[in-house]
């Protein structure tokens, strides 16, 4: 296992390579100046946009200007906001962790409802409910996010009251940000309680929690459509193997079978598919994001892209491609400890 | 770990707004982030609206709701004969904010305002390079050019000097880059080793003091119970950063903020009907223009460029681009601003009369290509749809016109090309309710090549302004400033397009809220019922 640990490690070191020089050509290589979209309308002289080039590096060659990126990026310093003039590195981790809760929110949420719906169409093949549930997997992997989420609040918010518009947190709690993720924080700020008869849940905890819901709702209805249709696909193929047939043959129960014969071995796909979906989940979803006023990385980096603020763009995409890296090392992992013959090879 | 100063004893179990109430805490649906929190280092207003209207004062103010210079830390000022000499007598007993990190020890007083100047202009400041300082407004008012020196002539007397008479300084002087920041906690900062704090926890004489900005997410800032003048009504405010202007509204529905900016043009209908919501509105301080290449042929020629603009339905587009909410523009200048000609006659609407003037000047068989901005503005939401309705209304009168468009910083740039084809769709929105500020930039001989987009310099034109520049009485400026837009009238270097309306919901409890002609979301003055 640590000889397969650490061969997957050795291909971080290229790949982290590719992925500083794609992220610090592309921005470059799209047409618009950074000194021209900053000064908009209002433009400026040639002299003070010279003045800046030079301030901003932008005079030196491209491999020099490379060179200075990457010796600042192994010390630890991604550079700074064209923009925000706030280092790179404070500002993503100032809002990675809002992006992670949500993501993490959004694929349990996936997991838990796609995979045993995936199991159950698989069973009941070709029936009414396995139908149903694909033609709704269908719908939801083709719904328009923006209009989705928009539907969602005014159904929820809107009409029925029953979640908050948008936000992370009521603004009626203030509290010192400890560990980034709100539910953890709110807890932390105490003050919060409930009772069951009749159910009330008051504090801020119960308000994260409240503004939780849709995001993640809105977030999880690709990938759980995703997962849903992975799972009954993957069954679908293990149920028809050999060894299922035999299983049966020998009278096991089918729920045995099912969960533990079929499911284990149906999982491998499954497994890669939510990896890939936590990956571009953890690159921030940018919709979501923006309609529920979810402060994380996905609106922060489209918008740096729009203002090409070059040390923005390279620095998030850098570190997002470092968490997607770790997360398919994460998956590698898995497939390992489901199935030895992988972690053998 | 602490529950802080929104957090009241109402806060378990209650509405926000029935507690916000209670604890007359105003919830402001912004639109975005501000970028930080110093003025002078930014040019959106909604930095400006995070930083230099609740936090900071200038010298002089814009007075609310209006382009009128009122004075601000200065009581008074007073120009010398030659305008050349500008003195300003500063307010005594102003207190600075303070925050966890500095306590200022004395009040606001000349070193201040030396300070907060010279920073922006003189590159041995230690602030001059903190923060990536660019300076962009304070270079984009051309005032290193302007500004000879600045005279601390007492503690509480200061004298701008400058290198060339310029009436429209003190207007300058309101502006948001000018905000006054405290020279006792930039030194004290810098000794800390943390010169950047100036920007990322700002100190000001303002009527609400910064509290915390998780980013973005939520602003909130405290009343100033030591503000200079009356304090505010208001106990808290709070932005609650809202990107999405379908999702603001329903916030605005459901409670949870009680103002919010740019609402969607096709909601404002909803919005008026809605008992929940007053819907305010003002006209923009904005002009969107055509601007013609006045150095290629055919379009050096004015009877080819007023042909063109005949066949523009003006009308049609405020309809479609603005749904309704805009004015049709005959002036290069919106009728908010002072000297705005109300005798202007605009180019009539009429495709017949315009083809048989091109027909008079030889022109047929005309193409041509429109530039449509990649991004939306108050004086332009749509361009793409803008650009896409003239196609239609040239070929009417026989002229084929090619719709293109660019990144944005390609076309900023590549539109200010002296011999560039077509005719750029662009705007302005007034920085300081001067006449000058769109006349002599978007219009005026220096500005060819740069922000003179139809690159055209006439004579008379060009005199007229300067001249209205360097005197500094109103009654006269006013005088060659129509002058100066009748001469505009009959060159038509641009065809004059639209000054959008402003709008601004706000919840029925809301008071005293008034819509600023500049742009700015003003929330001093502002009381909750």
């Amino acid at each position: 296992m640590l000889n397969f640990l650490l061969s997957r490690l050795m291909t971080f070191i290229p790949t982290f390579i590719g992925v500083t020089l794609i992220s610090f050509s592309f921005i470059r290589v799209l047409p618009g100046d950074p000194i021209i979209v900053m000064a908009g309308e209002r433009g400026m002289s040639d002299e003070r946009y010279a003045e800046l080039r030079a301030q901003f590096g932008f005079d030196q060659p491209l491999v020099s200007q490379y060179w200075d990126y990457m010796t600042g990026v192994l010390q630890g310093d991604l550079g700074t906001s064209f923009v925000t003039k706030k280092p790179v590195f404070d500002e993503f981790f100032a809002l990675f962790p809002a992006t992670l809760e949500l993501s993490l929110c959004a694929i349990t949420l996936a997991i838990l409802l796609g995979i045993p719906a995936g199991v159950i169409a698989a069973i009941n093949r070709g029936k009414f409910f396995d139908r149903a549930l694909m033609s709704s997997a269908l719908v939801g992997y083709s719904m328009p996010i923006f209009w989705w989420a928009l539907l969602m609040i005014i159904f929820f918010s809107g009409w029925l009251q029953w979640t908050p518009v948008s936000g992370r947190i009521s603004l009626m709690y203030f509290f010192d940000d400890v560990t980034g993720f709100m539910l953890i924080d709110s807890l932390l700020a105490g003050g919060n309680s409930i009772s069951l008869f009749p159910f009330e849940a008051d504090g801020p905890f119960f308000s994260a929690l409240s503004h939780l819901v849709l995001p993640t709702i809105v977030l999880a209805t690709i990938p759980l459509a995703v997962i849903a249709r992975q799972t009954r696909s993957a069954m679908l193929e293990v149920l028809g193997e050999d060894y299922i047939r035999t299983a049966r043959a020998k009278g096991l129960p089918p729920s045995r079978i099912t969960y533990v014969h079929a499911l284990r071995n149906a999982m491998i796909p499954v497994i890669t598919v939510i990896g890939l979906l936590v990956g571009t989940l953890l690159a921030g979803a940018i919709l979501t994001e923006t309609i529920f006023s979810w402060p994380g990385i996905g609106k922060w980096m489209v918008d740096s892209i729009y203002r090409r603020d070059y040390p923005v763009v390279q620095g998030g995409l850098m570190l997002i491609a470092v968490m997607v890296m770790v997360v398919n090392l994460t998956v590698d992992v898995l497939y390992g400890l489901i199935n030895p013959k992988i972690r053998k090879s | 770990m602490k529950i802080t100063r929104t957090v009241t004893a109402a806060l378990l179990g209650a509405t926000l707004l029935a507690s916000a109430a209670s604890a007359k805490t105003l919830v402001y649906c912004s639109e975005g982030s501000p970028e930080g929190f110093d003025p002078a280092l930014y040019t959106s207003g909604t930095t400006f609206d995070a930083s230099s209207h609740p936090i900071y004062n200038r010298l002089v103010e814009f007075e609310t709701g209006t382009t009128n210079v009122v004075p601000g830390l200065a009581e008074s000022w007073e120009a010398s004969e030659d305008g050349l000499e500008y003195t300003f007598k500063l307010r005594q007993g102003v207190k600075f904010h303070s925050n966890d990190a500095f306590t200022p020890t004395r009040d606001f007083n000349a070193d201040d305002v030396i300070f907060s100047f010279e920073r922006q202009w003189k590159e041995d400041n230690a602030y001059n390079q903190v923060s990536g300082g660019t300076w962009e407004y304070f270079g984009g008012m051309s005032m290193p050019d302007l500004l000879k020196e600045i005279v601390k002539v007492d503690d509480y007397t200061v004298k701008f000097v400058l290198n060339r008479p310029e009436a429209p300084m003190v207007a300058n002087l309101a502006m948001d880059f000018a905000s006054i920041l405290s020279a006792e906690y930039a030194d004290a900062m810098l000794a800390a080793g943390t010169p950047e704090q100036l920007n990322q926890a700002p100190i000001g004489t303002g009527p609400f003091t910064f509290v915390a900005y998780q980013k973005d997410a939520v602003i909130r800032y405290a009343a100033n119970a030591d503000y200079w003048k009356e304090a505010s009504p208001l106990e808290n405010l709070v932005f609650a950063i809202t990107p999405d202007a379908s999702v603001r509204y329903q916030k605005m529905k459901a409670g949870e903020c009680h103002v919010m900016p740019y609402p969607n043009p096709a909601d404002l209908e909803a919005m008026g009907s809605d008992e929940d919501i007053n819907l305010l509105q003002q006209e923009g301080l904005n002009v969107g223009y055509l601007a013609y290449n006045t150095q290629v042929a055919p379009f050096d020629n004015p009877k080819v460029r007023k042909a063109l603009n005949m066949a523009i339905d003006k009308n049609a587009i405020i309809d479609v681009v603005f749904q309704g909410a805009g004015v049709v523009a005959k002036n290069p200048i919106p009728p908010t601003i002072w000297s705005y000609d109300e005798s202007t006659v605009d180019d009539a609407y009429d495709p017949d009369a315009a083809k048989a003037a091109l027909e008079a000047e030889g022109v047929t068989d005309l193409s041509m290509k429109i530039w449509a901005m990649p991004v939306q503005r108050p004086y332009n939401p749509n361009a793409r749809r803008m650009a896409e309705l003239m196609q239609e209304d040239f070929s009417k009168i026989g002229v084929n016109v090619e719709v293109v468009s660019y990144e944005w910083g390609e076309y900023l740039s590549r539109s200010k090309e002296l011999d560039r084809d077509g005719a750029v769709l662009l705007g302005w929105t007034g920085d300081n309710g001067d006449p000058d500020n769109f006349l002599a930039v978007l219009l005026g001989c220096d500005g060819v090549g740069k922000s003179n987009r139809a690159q055209w310099c006439n004579e008379e034109f060009d005199k007229l302004t300067i001249e209205a520049k360097q005197v500094a009485d109103v009654e006269k400026r006013t005088e060659l400033y129509k002058q100066a837009q009748a001469v505009f009238k009959a060159e038509a270097p641009w065809a004059t397009i639209a000054h959008s309306t402003v709008f601004m919901p706000v919840r029925p409890e809301v008071e005293g809220y008034k819509v600023h002609p500049l742009g700015g979301h003003i929330f001093y003055g502002v009381d909750l019922k």
